[in-house]
């Protein structure tokens, strides 16, 4: 791009030709290199942590990868062996709640918001509270739920979990379902009235189907953010040592497992094998929001007006 | 009222017509005067039914609700909340802020030494970040890079937003913790006398809990200021260029200054998050009240210590839990507010 | 031609907030016919249009004040429901716009909101076959409805608007996103469309109106208040409009296109 050609202009008329040449020894063009010098190693130090963080998981949690550790549960301290299967279906039965919570709850906001009540008072209102929702702190989430339905219901539950989760999923859905529904172009909307839709017509048969791959972008994108989240599952979902299925039902009243708090409670233990299956444990969660991530993203490609 | 309007329409010499549509096949020509002669199939136009106009009231009155829903939901966080906090608020008052002690067993809570954890976790966390983050920012957006490999390197920035902070926490014990204390221990014994190193490390401490908690707001700040950066308009870059100038002195002297208010934003915006983060730091940080200058002594923040101490809370620490809760949703609010607001200002004016 | 007037406009004034966008325009639309609507731009030809199927109601600051005749019924009347005017008078727009979906469920989508019982595919495919497109997608039906070239997109919003067969057909501007070849494709398609249905064009091309409508309305702006409001100038057979016009604005503006 631009370089640095240098011209100390003085008030004579003629320039030595030498004048124009580039040369690291004039001040600034080495002032210059040495910060873009320095540019560059922080932009690779910034890349340490990641690569450092990925190892450790292909080392530590790749290592401990086996087909038992998806199929048995937890072990108890001095015990050798044992997984974490009922941690990742009560990851799986929580995000799905939450899901099932703020999904249509959200589509239907980002509906109002962007289709029915773009400039009212209300939306404009809305907007606030689900963007103030966006910054509060995931903890603060689980202390709500907590009071909310623990306390209501009388114990740590999954659905005490998900709700304290579909908290955190809500605004994402909200805020990129509308800013998918606004990339719809406004001349689909026209065509649609034009022809004698009702306005719930217009919205869900050309609106929302248009805004498919954008909606479903924050979905995954939420879904990906849930499912890593800890701080609102330690004191509304707590932890189990034992399967959500129980004699034959459901046990959803009960405190249930998550990869999270699991990873969390072995942390810090002095034992290896919790360790170790705690950093098996990040690998599977990690890959799995990556996967939620990633399929967020490739859909976000997807929606119309996106091109670019 | 739907009846009302389907009855007047009756009235019109649409009816004749509402009643051929019904038979499909029938190819008679539209007798209402618009065709010529040539065939035409049956207009096949109706009102909407009674039940279609019955589902518009009713979705659009759901999405209404739902949008006051949402409204009433922010209020019914902050009443919960608050409710429960209430005695403990009644009982403590403003002593509650600037009481240093937290012991369940005398019933003494202050969260002075949680706020100042919060508060300097997160500016050491936001030095850094902020350096490092308007670094890759400058890098991602001045050409330092080809396209194709910007938008990587970008991939890579975001990824660490994805990295559950659970994940962090542990890489931080079995990773950080381990690789800090050499460090901690030679600069503990050559400069003690500095109060940033008064105290070695001997497992959690603020530096290890700042220095990831850094690392999981760098994509928050790297991707505002390459926002703000890029939204610099191109017609000032091109004068600064034109006029001989170096690409750092383009960007130190134009450029970020330009860009400077949207920056700022973003390290506001960065601070919010910090404040918030719970997990990495309940597992870095030592869970231990006490204000200290030194990175290496152990210490407390608002949400950790929820995290830590909830589960096994009784009744009155719960409250009193819930009242360092609203502290918490306070603080974060207002931080928050301010940064959106500092961004949503900058880019008004860039955009002028 | 059969004269039976399909649309009676009768439009006092219409207000966008305060702004006073049209005033005074009295135009029948004759069944069977092509009624075309040119004048300098800004003189609200477009807006008239959209009040004949109320799709001005979905700007929110949008007044009106007069009658719009509907084989008799004024649909500005408070009884009426504007989705249900919307059903029985097609629109095509200035910009193709076709859905995001493929070009069967575009053609589809009004008999499916009017519930049509009877066989879509063979009104689909007679849609397409009036909109002179058929030949050109009858092999991908279920391809994209933008997948299609512009031109071809215009024919399927035509084909779309006139799949219902509505009794009458508004046209804004079709040609002026498209390119010449296309636009005399679209034209022809009028002029074979106008036997069976009434449309009322608009149009920026005044060659367009003299080549295609029978009727022509022309409308001015009148500046005089600092403020640009459009009315209508004169109303005639296209030919007599063009080449003997009763107004002197009508004769200059003629004049300034022509000469």
């Amino acid at each position: 791009m631009a370089t640095s050609a240098s011209t100390e202009t003085t008030t004579e008329t003629t320039i030595d030709p030498e004048q124009l040449k580039r040369s690291w020894l004039r001040p600034h063009t080495f002032l210059s290199g040495l910060l873009s010098g320095l540019t560059w190693l922080i932009a690779l130090l910034a890349c340490v942590p990641l690569f450092s963080l990925l190892y450790m998981l292909v080392v530590k949690g790749g290592s401990r990868l086996s087909p038992a550790v998806f199929t048995e549960l937890p072990p108890a301290a001095f015990e050798a062996g044992g997984g974490f299967g009922n941690a990742i279906v009560g990851t799986g039965v929580m995000v799905g709640i939450a899901a099932l919570l703020s999904v249509p709850i959200g589509i239907l906001i980002a509906v109002y918001l962007s289709e029915f009540g773009k400039q009212t008072r209300i939306a404009r209102v809305a907007r606030f509270c689900i963007k103030t929702l966006t910054g509060m702190p995931s903890i603060l989430a689980g202390v709500f739920a907590y009071a909310a339905v623990v306390l209501l219901t009388g114990g740590y539950s999954a659905p005490a979990g998900g709700i304290a989760l579909s908290l955190l999923m809500l605004p994402t859905v909200v805020l990129t379902a509308e800013e998918a529904l606004r990339m719809v172009p406004n001349a689909m909307r026209e065509a649609a009235y034009g022809m004698g839709c009702t306005p719930t017509q217009v919205v869900l048969r050309v609106v929302l189907p248009t805004a498919t791959a954008g909606t479903l972008t924050g979905v995954m994108l939420a879904v990906a953010r849930a499912s890593g989240e800890t701080a609102p599952l330690l004191f509304t979902a707590l932890f189990s040592d034992y399967w959500i299925t129980q004699q034959g039902g459901f046990a959803l009243m009960e405190p249930t497992a998550s990869l999270a708090v699991l990873i969390y409670n072995y942390s810090g233990m002095p034992f290896d094998n919790q360790v170790e299956l705690a950093w098996a444990a990040s690998l599977v969660l990690v890959i799995l929001v990556m996967i939620a991530n990633a399929a967020g993203r490739l859909l976000s490609l997807r929606q119309v007006g996106m091109q670019r | 009222m739907s009846d009302s309007r389907s009855d007047s329409r009756s009235d019109s010499r649409s009816e004749s017509r509402s009643d051929s549509r019904s038979e499909s096949r029938s190819d008679s020509t539209s007798d209402d005067g618009g065709a010529a002669g040539a065939p035409v199939a049956a207009p096949v136009a109706r009102p909407p039914s009674a039940m279609e106009r019955l589902s518009d009231r009713g979705f659009t009155g759901a999405t209404r609700i739902l949008t006051w829903g949402v409204v009433a939901l922010a209020g019914y966080i902050v009443w919960e909340i608050g409710g429960h906090a209430l005695p403990a608020i009644r009982e403590y008052g403003t002593g509650f802020l600037t009481g240093t002690e937290w012991d369940a067993n005398r019933q003494q809570f202050g969260i002075l030494a949680q706020i100042w954890g919060t508060v300097y976790s997160s500016l050491l966390a936001l030095l850094m970040a902020g350096f490092v983050g308007l670094t890759i920012a400058i890098f991602l957006t001045q050409g330092f890079l080809p396209r194709t490999l910007e938008t990587t390197f970008r991939y890579i920035v975001e990824l660490l937003a994805a990295v559950p902070s659970v994940v962090y926490g542990l890489w931080g014990i079995h990773v950080v913790i381990p690789l800090l204390r050499p460090v901690a221990e030679w600069l503990h014994a050559g400069f003690s006398w500095i109060p940033f190193f008064s105290t070695t490390l001997s497992g959690p401490g603020m530096f290890p809990a700042a220095l990831v908690l850094a690392i999981m707001i760098l994509p928050t700040v790297a991707a505002v200021s390459q926002d703000a950066l890029t939204a610099v308009p191109h017609k000032m870059k091109e004068a600064v260029y034109g006029i001989g100038a170096t690409r750092w002195e383009a960007i130190v002297k134009v450029i970020v200054p330009a860009a400077s208010t949207s920056i700022f934003g973003a390290m506001v915006l960065g601070l919010g998050r910090a404040l918030g983060e719970t997990m990495a730091l309940a597992m870095l940080v030592g869970n231990s009240n006490q204000i200290t200058l030194s990175l290496f002594s152990p210490a407390n923040t608002l949400a950790a210590a929820l995290a830590l101490n909830f589960p096994e809370a009784g009744r009155i620490e719960t409250q009193a839990l819930m009242y360092s809760a609203v502290v918490l949703l306070a603080i974060t609010l207002i931080v928050n507010v301010i940064g959106a607001a500092i961004v949503a200002r900058a880019t008004k004016r860039l955009e002028a | 031609m059969k004269n039976g007037i399909a649309i009676d406009c009768r439009l006092d004034a219409l207000y966008y907030g305060d702004f006073l966008a049209v005033r005074d325009s009295h135009v029948p639309v004759e069944s069977g016919s092509i009624t075309g609507f040119i004048g300098p731009s800004g003189c609200g030809k477009s807006s008239v249009l959209r009040c004949f199927n109320r799709t001005n109601d979905l700007i929110p600051s949008f007044r009106f004040s007069g009658n719009v005749y509907f084989q008799g019924q004024d649909i500005y009347h408070k009884s009426i429901d504007p989705v249900s005017v919307r059903r029985y008078i097609g629109m095509v727009f200035q910009q193709p716009n076709p859905f995001a979906m493929s070009i069967f469920d575009n053609v589809a989508f009004g008999l499916r909101i009017n519930k049509y019982k009877g066989e879509v595919g063979a009104r689909v495919e007679q849609a397409l076959r009036q909109a002179a497109l058929w030949d050109e997608v009858k092999d991908k039906l279920k391809k994209s409805g933008l997948s299609l070239s512009g031109g071809q997109q215009q024919r399927l919003c035509i084909a779309r608007a006139i799949a219902t067969s509505p009794a009458v057909l508004l046209m804004d501007e079709p040609c002026s996103a498209l390119d010449p070849i296309a636009t005399r494709s679209i034209e022809e398609l009028m002029l074979e469309l106008k036997t069976r249905y009434t449309i009322a064009l608009v149009t920026h091309n005044m060659q367009q109106a003299r080549r295609v409508a029978d009727k022509t309305a022309f409308m001015g702006v009148d500046i005089s208040g600092g403020r640009r409001t459009g009315y209508l100038v004169e109303l005639g057979e296209t030919r007599q409009v063009f080449e003997e016009p009763r107004e002197e604005l009508t004769r200059e503006y003629m004049r300034g296109k022509f000469s």
